[in-house]
């Protein structure tokens, strides 16, 4: 982890659209009269969703007039923070979680699946520009390693053959369904065992 | 009052204090780094860690508030260890390149390491690198070296209130820097290169041009504005390196303006150094004795009531004092003054004149009223103590004007003097405003005492506060703002002539009623030179110089002791650093000398007696201002203006900064900033 670099390239304007605009002013509503600046976190990941999951500088300018407050104040938080991003990521933006858990259970498999199908370097965008991949820190699916996360759903149980379908689909404009790729809900034990009771050495 | 222990001797101290002031009333030393009084508690260099018993860990003593019965030691091995070992933290991604640091031999890092440090590190792996930050044309940066002890973004967001400074990224990777990299857009910005306790801010005009230890170190005062703010000079032979502040709690606290720092180096370009004549238009070099018989011969041929002399901003009070002696006694003419353009004054009362509740009286005031004032520029110093009163307080604020930015906020209205004729006729909220409001304070800039209505704004408001008993001796809430160092002191010694407060001698001047025209250091005239012979005596050659017919080089206010009476009417001496170069002399002096000329006789045989005779004067007159009754004008004007603000250039307001490079520097980059649009 370093410092991370403000995009080079950045779009002269950015305006909270209305459904952003609205979550934003409910959020604003929670803290009291003039302590709205407590609001930026959440005004900056909104923000970065409206914006393909990226803040360019002219959204903290406009979250810092948003909550009139210091844009360097706004800056700060936003490169403090690592999960915001402050160059294009593209539309889909995927994590893969390389944390302990995860690598051995095969995580590098599920970097080797990206790296073929979007880049070959973590943070590039792929070829049209909508997708980039990086290595992420515990994402706290660890049950259900290795696992990656694709905009807001995670992808788990996974392994390199359905990480490239997973992908191969992502990329084509489809969703995949989100969940366990080993056809279990959520985090439930395999094989529909409920107890621990029958296992002898359990 | 708490009873408590440092290192086992008992001290009793108020409550509210922390352990680190505790440990300092006791006498006992804490090193630190991010701690600084005048600036909120950080808490995160931990230098400061001291054993508490009790405690398990050590305590951070600057934000550890003291309670009843603590026992703190200081100088046990526990606390020793753990300042060891924040010091070779601190040093692990500090560069070893002192030798080539300006920062050496004043370094709070290099002394506190010889003090409180290891002597070998433990660290083998690679130093960090920061690449360096712009911060405008006064601060230069060496970011590798930063500690990141926040001083300077807690200044920046609190004294200065320009809240551009941050700290961006984290851990390892934190880097102090302005938003975008861009200048600081602050009148103090400056002040952030002293309370860097590391070389990372250093001042960038003063970049490897002496050691401290080279510097003779004179403590004098500052004339760049009227506050009168108390510096300390330092001078390498004939040349004036720097300048810093000096810690005066009543003045200027620990602050100065970039302004008062930065001018210096214009004591060094475009001086006087010899006497001048103008023969067909061109200069030439004459010896003293020839300029002195030339203007005897014209003042013996002069009728003594066309003659007129008028001071300059930055001329000391010794040198009014005896340039009205030479003018009343020497030459029994009257036509004196020392404003240079046509502000009001009423010269009846001290107190007319004068910023009344004084600078520290800001800080207890509960509602402001700006009356034709810019104090960011006009007095920079004072703002800042408006907006430490607006933080401590949030006193309320109105300005007639819209002024921009004055780095606190503040309610305005549209300028018209009619504003001011319902406040003084009880028929705007702002009456009642001053009237409720236990300590008001008025405040006049210099637009409004310029403006034609000038008369009407000031004697009206006056009798209104004191119809309200807002002036009285508890509390004065009259104020103005002086134009300059030497505005006070002059009118203290009656260097005006006026009818209703009028200028009187400029007026004649622009009439051209006068033959001869001493000008001493006065460069702000804005006259057209017909048939005048002019006289100038001063220190640069700017305005003045360029139309006069004689020059008389003269001192800076570096180069001679003198007096010099601020806008609250304190009287401060200012002392000699350096010397006037060549054959310039110091001011009183030539006068001295010239009156000897004339009538074979001086008007003082030396300086202390000139200094004594100037200190009677000044007492007996303040012993008569005293003594008087509040007078009220009656049958004031009313006119209808819109009052504009005079925005003076900030950087360009006297002939020595004028003369200075740096301050041509800051005003270039204040207007490309401008011309760039990236306000916001």
């Amino acid at each position: 982890m370093s410092l991370k670099k403000v995009s080079k390239e950045q779009p002269k304007s950015f305006e909270f659209n209305s459904n952003s605009l609205d979550a934003a002013k409910k959020i604003v509503s929670k803290y009291p009269e003039g302590k709205q600046q407590s609001a930026v976190m959440a005004l900056l990941y909104i923000a970065q969703r409206q914006n393909d999951n990226w803040i360019p500088l002219v959204a903290m300018k406009y979250i810092g007039k948003f909550l009139e407050m210091p844009y360097i104040k706004v800056y700060e938080v936003a490169t403090f923070y690592t999960m915001y991003n402050l160059t294009p990521v593209g539309k889909h933006f995927v994590q893969v979680c390389t944390t302990t858990p995860c690598m051995i259970r095969g995580a590098y498999k599920l970097v080797e699946a990206c790296k073929k199908k979007i880049s070959e370097k973590e943070n590039e965008l792929s070829k049209d520009k909508n997708c980039s991949w990086m290595e992420v820190e515990c994402l706290g699916a660890c049950v259900n390693a290795p696992m990656m996360q694709i905009n807001d759903d995670y992808y788990e149980d996974l392994d390199k053959e359905k990480t490239l379908k997973i992908l191969d689909e992502i990329l084509s404009g489809k969703t995949p369904k989100p969940g366990s790729y080993r056809g279990r809900l959520n985090a439930e034990p395999e094989n529909n065992r409920k107890t621990l009771m029958d296992i002898k050495n359990a | 009052m708490l009873k408590l222990k440092v290192n086992n001797i008992e001290v009793e101290v108020e409550e509210g204090l922390t352990v680190l002031q505790v440990c300092e009333k006791a006498g006992v030393e804490i090193p630190r780094f991010c701690y600084h009084e005048k600036l909120s508690i950080a808490g995160n260099c931990r230098m400061c860690l001291v054993e508490i018993e009790k405690s398990p860990k050590p305590v951070a003593s600057c934000a550890m508030p003291a309670i009843e019965g603590m026992n703190i030691k200081t100088n046990t091995e526990f606390v020793e260890k753990a300042r060891k070992g924040v010091m070779e933290f601190l040093l692990a991604n500090h560069p070893l390149d002192c030798p080539v640091c300006d920062q050496g031999g004043e370094c709070d890092l290099q002394d506190q390491s010889m003090f409180y440090g290891v002597d070998k590190s433990r660290y083998k792996e690679n130093k960090r690198e920061v690449p360096e930050k712009n911060m405008g044309p006064l601060i230069k940066t060496q970011m590798t070296r930063c500690i990141h002890c926040t001083r300077c973004i807690r200044f920046a967001t609190e004294v200065a209130g320009v809240p551009e400074l941050g700290a961006i990224g984290r851990g390892e990777d934190m880097q102090i820097t302005t938003y975008l990299e861009q200048s600081m857009q602050s009148e103090l910005s400056a002040n952030v290169v002293d309370l860097c306790p590391v070389g990372a801010l250093t001042s960038k005009p003063y970049v490897f041009e002496a050691r401290p230890w080279e510097l003779k170190k004179t403590e004098t005062i500052d004339v760049m504005d009227a506050i009168g703010s108390n510096i300390r000079v330092d001078t390498y032979g004939w040349e004036v390196k720097r300048v810093l502040p000096r810690i005066n709690e009543d003045i200027n606290e620990e602050w100065i303006s970039d302004k008062t720092r930065y001018a210096c180096d214009g004591l060094l370009n475009q001086r006087l150094d010899t006497p001048y004549i103008k023969y067909n238009g061109k200069f030439e070099k004459a010896s003293w004795s020839e300029v002195f018989n030339i203007i005897k011969s014209k003042f013996k041929n002069a009728d003594k009531e066309k003659i007129c002399g008028i001071s300059g901003d930055l001329v000391n009070m010794e040198t009014l004092y005896i340039f009205k002696e030479f003018f009343n006694k020497t030459l029994g003419s009257h036509n004196i003054e020392s404003r240079s353009d046509h502000t009001y004054l009423n010269p009846d009362k001290r107190e007319n004149y004068l910023f009344n509740s004084a600078i520290n009286g800001i800080e207890e005031a509960d509602f402001i009223l700006l009356i034709g004032s810019n104090p960011r520029y006009e007095a920079t110093i004072l703002n800042a103590r408006i907006r430490k009163s607006y933080m401590k307080n949030k006193t309320k604020i109105i300005s007639l004007n819209d002024v921009g930015d004055l780095t606190y906020p503040y309610s305005s209205l549209n300028g018209d003097i009619e504003n001011i004729k319902n406040i003084v006729e009880d028929k705007h909220e702002i009456s009642n405003l001053i009237k409720e409001a236990k300590k008001p304070l008025i405040i006049f800039g210099q637009s409004a005492l310029k403006s034609n209505s000038s008369k009407y704004i000031f004697e009206s408001v006056k009798s209104f506060l004191h119809k309200n008993n807002k002036i009285s001796n508890e509390w004065n809430s009259l104020n103005v703002i002086s134009e300059n160092a030497s505005t006070v002191g002059g009118f203290d010694l009656g260097l005006y002539k006026t009818e209703n407060g009028s200028n009187k001698v400029l007026k004649d001047l622009e009439n051209h009623k006068f033959e001869i025209v001493y000008l001493l250091g006065q460069d702000s005239l804005k006259f057209k030179k017909q048939n005048e012979f002019i006289i100038y005596q001063g220190s640069h050659g700017d305005k003045g110089a360029e139309m006069a017919d004689i020059i008389l080089p003269g001192a800076a206010y570096t180069e001679q002791n003198g007096y010099f009476t601020n806008l609250e009417g304190i009287l401060q001496k200012a002392y000699k650093a350096s010397y006037p170069p060549e054959e310039a002399k110091e001011d009183w002096l030539i006068i001295n000398e010239l009156a000897e000329v004339m009538n074979h006789r001086k008007l003082f045989n030396d300086k202390d007696e000139l200094d004594s005779s100037l200190i009677n004067q000044i007492n007996l007159y303040i012993e008569k201002n005293n003594s008087k009754e509040f007078s009220d004008i009656k049958n004031l004007n009313f006119e209808k203006e819109l009052l504009k603000i005079d925005n003076e250039d900030y950087y360009f307001s006297n002939v020595i900064t004028r003369a200075s490079k740096t301050m041509f520097e800051c005003k270039k980059a204040k207007t490309n900033l401008k011309s760039t649009g990236t306000d916001g």
